[in-house]
């Protein structure tokens, strides 16, 4: 057997993290073409490379299908319940980072802080008929975030990508997603409420707390995380 | 751990009793529709119950509990006064401890009366305590009632009243708003700028989203309005601090309360109704002068109770979840009647932790 170190299947996150490892003497590396998800790790002995999206890392990492793991905190977080538990966070990697954040339409002039939302929230569902809607990906954190503040009349809506387009084609009111230079967010006409960070987010390197160990696997993840610290 | 046929045997057992009371057997569908749950309770339900959908009838839920469905069947087809009982498996989603069970059996009574409330109150409190009798348990009491009377009346404006009564449930928001309806707290950065252009909708971005620039309009109306009235005074801030605090055994928390309704005197018809109860407790055989009474109870777990609240705990079981909990819920059945409305309270008993807590004693 052999400790399992799962990597983000492609794009920037995987070529960071590439880099990342590389500057401490461990080189990753993608075997055969571009698109075979399988991979090897040179300069340490008994650690194989697992390819998966970032997405489904924080489930692996749970279910002790690997040791080790790379992706973003905000996945983490959102994706399991009692997330301490379950992993610990070894090292921030320095990139991917986002903030998870709460958008309404920049014309709301009325409207700065999650006490506005609110407000606004109960005076929109009695003259709409209907809860406002924000459109997120990030379900629990939003919902945890918004229960914590004590913001009501408002109801989840999914959206699994181009989550800033939902305000103008009006099938969301506001969004909470995540941002890195808020661009995209002005692009499509939304600001960012002044206390509506619900988390800051960037790729770290994670241990499974679950995954078995036998005593060859021990010793090379404590090696790897010497090299690595 | 007492197993499945030793609860169901003592929920049916406890069934028989509320029949023998008077209650007449129901029950509910396991699904209910999502939506209805969902406007009552906002979002928050998801994190506390089960979830599916089909494509025909949207998104349902795993029962969470029992009053909604018996309410909506009694608006719907009840004669009056009518009480129920019911016992069956309650689904709660359980995200953060693995001790706790995600489906459970409650055992409920439940009186629609429009005769005499505090007879009723009386009545499901004493049925219950009955029930429960011989376990160490500890009885608290409270009534919601209480404080959405003190906000009512508030001498503040309507839409600063309607703002505080839709938190009642949410002790920290509730404060928020207090502190800044007070003048305790100032406004966000940039607000005033606003209130005073002479043309803030002279809006700087595209109008976007279904909120429109009317409904902008009207809420800087509205803030406007509120920047102009005069902040609620000390007197009725300190009143309403002091009616939170009131812990005490019932005769002394009524005692208590009727101080603090020198301040806030739009409190005594509440009050009154509460020395009706206390006296219904006692003609019922209660203990009265050892029944707990506080006026915050209820406040954050009960979100449809309206007035008497009432909950029992195992003593020197702190983890435990409350064995027994009730209350009245006069504005649901409003909600749910379609115009529609009736005096009812009710209240719910949990046998697996009742044996649980026998076995622990034993």
């Amino acid at each position: 057997m052999s400790l399992k170190l799962g990597v983000p299947s492609k794009g920037r996150l995987m070529d960071k993290t590439f880099a990342w490892f590389e500057k401490r003497g461990i080189t990753l590396s993608r075997s055969g073409s571009d698109r075979e998800y399988a991979g090897k790790v040179e300069d340490v002995d008994g650690v194989s490379l697992i390819l998966l999206s970032a997405g489904e890392m924080p489930r692996e990492l749970a279910a002790g299908r690997i040791h080790l793991g790379v992706t973003g905190i905000d996945l983490v977080q959102e994706k399991l319940p009692r997330w301490e538990q379950q992993v610990e966070a070894i090292a921030p990697l320095g990139f991917g980072k986002a903030d998870l954040i709460i958008a309404t339409p920049a014309c709301w002039v009325d409207v700065d802080t999650l006490d506005d939302l609110d407000a606004a929230a109960a005076v929109f569902r009695k003259t709409h008929g209907h809860r406002m809607r924000i459109a997120t990906k990030y379900h629990r954190l939003v919902r945890e975030f918004l229960t914590d503040a004590g913001v009501a009349d408002y109801t989840l809506v999914d959206s699994q990508g181009a989550t800033e387009g939902t305000v103008v084609n009006e099938s969301a009111e506001a969004i909470a997603d995540i941002t890195s230079t808020g661009e995209t967010l002005r692009a499509n006409h939304l600001k960012i409420l002044s206390d509506g960070l619900i988390l800051q987010s960037q790729a770290t390197l994670w241990r499974s707390r679950v995954a078995k160990c036998d005593p060859a696997e021990k010793a090379v993840l404590n090696e790897l995380l010497d090299r690595l610290g | 751990m007492p197993n499945r046929s030793q609860i169901q045997t003592r929920a049916a057992m406890m069934r028989v009793r509320f029949e023998a009371a008077g209650a007449q057997v129901v029950d509910t569908p396991l699904l209910q529709p999502a939506e209805t749950l969902l406007d009552l309770y906002g979002e928050d339900i998801r994190a506390r119950a089960y979830v599916t959908s089909d494509a025909l009838r949207g998104e349902q839920m795993l029962r969470p509990d029992f009053t909604l469905p018996v309410v909506q069947m009694h608006m719907h087809e009840g004669a009056e006064p009518a009480r129920y009982t019911y016992s069956g498996e309650v689904f709660r989603r359980q995200e953060q401890d693995p001790d706790r069970p995600n489906a459970y059996i409650q055992v409920g009574y439940e009186v629609f009366d429009r005769d005499n409330p505090a007879g009723a109150d009386a009545e499901v409190f004493s049925l219950i305590a009955l029930q429960l009798r011989g376990l160490p348990l500890r009885a608290a009491t409270g009534d919601i009632g209480i404080l959405t009377a003190a906000v009512a009346g508030l001498k503040t404006t309507d839409r600063r009243k309607a703002a505080l009564m839709r938190h009642l449930w949410r002790p920290r928001r509730f404060r928020v708003l207090l502190d800044r309806f007070a003048g305790r707290k100032p406004a966000p950065e940039g607000r005033d700028a606003l209130l005073d252009a002479t043309d803030p909708l002279a809006i700087d971005a595209p109008m976007i989203g279904k909120r429109r620039l009317a409904e902008i309009a009207e809420r800087i109306d509205a803030l406007r309005e509120d920047r102009a009235a005069p902040p609620i005074s000390d007197t009725e801030l300190v009143g309403l601090e002091t009616l939170l605090n009131v812990r005490e055994t019932m005769p002394f928390a009524l005692e208590q309360l009727r101080d603090v309704a020198v301040d806030l005197p739009q409190i005594a018809p509440a009050l009154d109704r509460l020395e009706a109860r206390i006296a219904a407790l006692q003609a019922r055989g209660v203990d009265v002068a050892t029944l707990d009474f506080e006026a915050a109870y209820g406040r954050t777990s009960m979100e449809y109770y309206d007035g008497f609240v009432f909950g029992f705990y195992a003593e020197g079981r702190p983890d435990l979840p409350p064995v027994a909990t009730g209350g009245r819920y006069d504005a649901l059945t409003r909600q749910l009647g379609d115009g529609a409305e009736i005096p009812a309270v009710g209240g719910v008993i949990r046998p697996d932790l009742m044996l649980e807590i026998e076995e622990a004693t034993q």
